[in-house]
């Protein structure tokens, strides 16, 4: 297992894991070198920038949800700390 | 070199083959033993079976008949014969008149109206594709631009890789062959609940966007299972998105419905229900030349007019299925090799084909099934 994780697009603000990752792992990325503040389970993602409350999250270059609270670099990203812009839309209507 | 062009067949209607095919078709279930005994003895021949044709009315039958009529319209199509029984709902030579607006030379018969009882009847068959494939035969293969190639892009046995891998690399593909002048067509509509809104920001205009918000207007709104979320996917946009992603990011032209051709170049959105047979055959019918099948789990299947691609991120069946598998996306999951390093490959892989290489599905023989959603 070379990589443990896959960034998709130039544009997300998080990557995916490809393995179980333990806690403190140092993860290396293009222009730097994060760790990991949470175990992140295969198929769960981290932050690899800083992300503030209200930002958006995004993966496949696109907006996947919003975050409820200030998120930081080798945060593990899921449902406790974003929300979807989706369900939001579709509450209008 | 490779992004300037292919080797197809011309077509009097404009569109280009990448194969060159003579398709027997039956318009009734009745009549399908005699067309696969015709096609069997025709280089090039393709036999279209189905179990329908009589017995039903209304969507399911007009359904049926376009979806027949559009799979031997596809460019890869030199010419058709349609065999009927004589008593049945959808009469052979209605579907003939309906093949023939694609400017293909066009046969129809009935088995009741042959004298001989099905032994002639599949005589007069053979003697009829006899001619076809000749006349197949004189047309040479020419270099054209990829503005002529529809690409069909279709996912089915999905699994955690194909978000990851598979999707992705189709995405990039997609856009390249948008910006090369070419049409892809992205079916499946349930899969996009979720990321609608996502989508509609990419409509050509605000008309196509609200007609795709209107797609799903009042559904539900939750498409995760408790499965999912527990694997890492946090939000419904963020599942669809999995999906969605084997679209790229180009513009989208318009939405068509099921039976419907892309009325333009660029990218299309097709409302049909999803189901992997069912989709790979309404794409060949709305004139896909070629299809891009994104698989995890893996797959055999086939399509009798448009050569499939099949491409897989599933390392265990990348191994167990490779004589199934054409593109090993794997490497993505394993190795480190980048998304756009293996959508390369995967247009390498499409080039060839266009050019006339075998998929995996077209060297076993699994290029006879359709299926037609009878609403």
């Amino acid at each position: 297992m070379k990589n443990k994780y896959i960034i998709i697009d130039s544009k997300d603000n998080c990557a995916t894991a490809l393995d179980d990752i333990p806690r403190d792992t140092k993860i290396k990325l293009k222009d730097k070198i994060i760790k990991l503040n949470h175990h992140i389970s295969f198929g769960h993602k981290f932050a690899i920038n800083n992300i503030k409350k209200e930002d958006h999250i995004i993966k496949y270059g696109e907006i996947i949800g919003i975050a409820t609270e200030s998120i930081s670099e080798g945060d593990w990203i899921h449902t406790h700390n974003i929300k979807s812009t989706y369900l939001e839309v579709n509450n209008d209507g | 070199m490779m992004d300037e062009g292919f080797l197809g067949y011309p077509r009097s209607n404009g569109t280009i083959g990448i194969r060159n095919k003579i398709v027997v078709l039956s318009s009734v279930v009745c009549a399908n033993t005699v067309v696969r005994r015709v096609a069997e003895k025709i280089d090039n021949a393709i036999a279209i079976t189905h179990p329908f044709g009589c017995g039903q009315g209304g969507i399911s039958l007009s359904n049926t008949f376009n979806i027949l009529a559009g799979l031997a319209s596809n460019p890869n199509v030199f010419g058709a014969l349609v065999i009927g029984l004589g008593c049945e709902v959808i009469f052979s030579s209605l579907l003939a008149d309906k093949i023939k607006k694609s400017e293909k030379p066009v046969n129809s018969f009935n088995i009741q109206d042959v004298k001989g009882g099905t032994i002639s009847a599949i005589e007069k068959g053979i003697s009829i594709c006899e001619n076809l494939a000749k006349e197949a035969g004189e047309i040479k293969r020419e270099f054209f631009d990829f503005s002529h190639i529809t690409l069909g892009l279709e996912c089915g046995g999905s699994d955690f890789s194909s978000g990851l891998s598979s999707n992705p690399s189709l995405g990039i593909l997609s856009d390249k062959l948008v910006n090369l002048g070419g049409t892809s067509i992205l079916p499946e509509v349930a899969e996009w609940a979720g990321a609608e809104h996502l989508l509609s920001r990419r409509a050509i205009n605000e008309e196509v966007a609200q007609e795709i918000m209107n797609l799903f207007k009042g559904k539900q709104v939750e498409n995760r299972s408790p499965g999912n979320i527990a694997g890492g996917l946090s939000t419904p946009e963020e599942k669809s998105l999995g999906n969605i992603t084997k679209g790229g990011k180009a513009t989208i032209q318009g939405v068509i419905q099921y039976t419907e051709k892309p009325k333009g170049k660029g990218l299309w959105l097709m409302v049909e229900p999803g189901l992997d047979v069912i989709s790979v055959t309404a794409l060949a019918a709305a004139g896909a030349n070629i299809i891009v099948f994104t698989t995890g789990r893996g797959t055999p299947f086939g399509c009798p007019v448009a050569p499939v691609i099949k491409i897989c991120g599933n390392p265990k069946t990348c191994e167990y299925m490779a004589n199934n598998i054409d593109i090993d996306a794997s490497p993505i999951i394993t190795n480190g090799k980048s998304i756009e390093g293996i959508s390369d490959l995967l247009w390498k892989k499409l080039v060839d084909v266009c050019n006339g290489e075998k998929t995996n599905a077209e060297k076993l023989g699994f290029d006879e099934d359709i299926g037609i959603w009878r609403a």
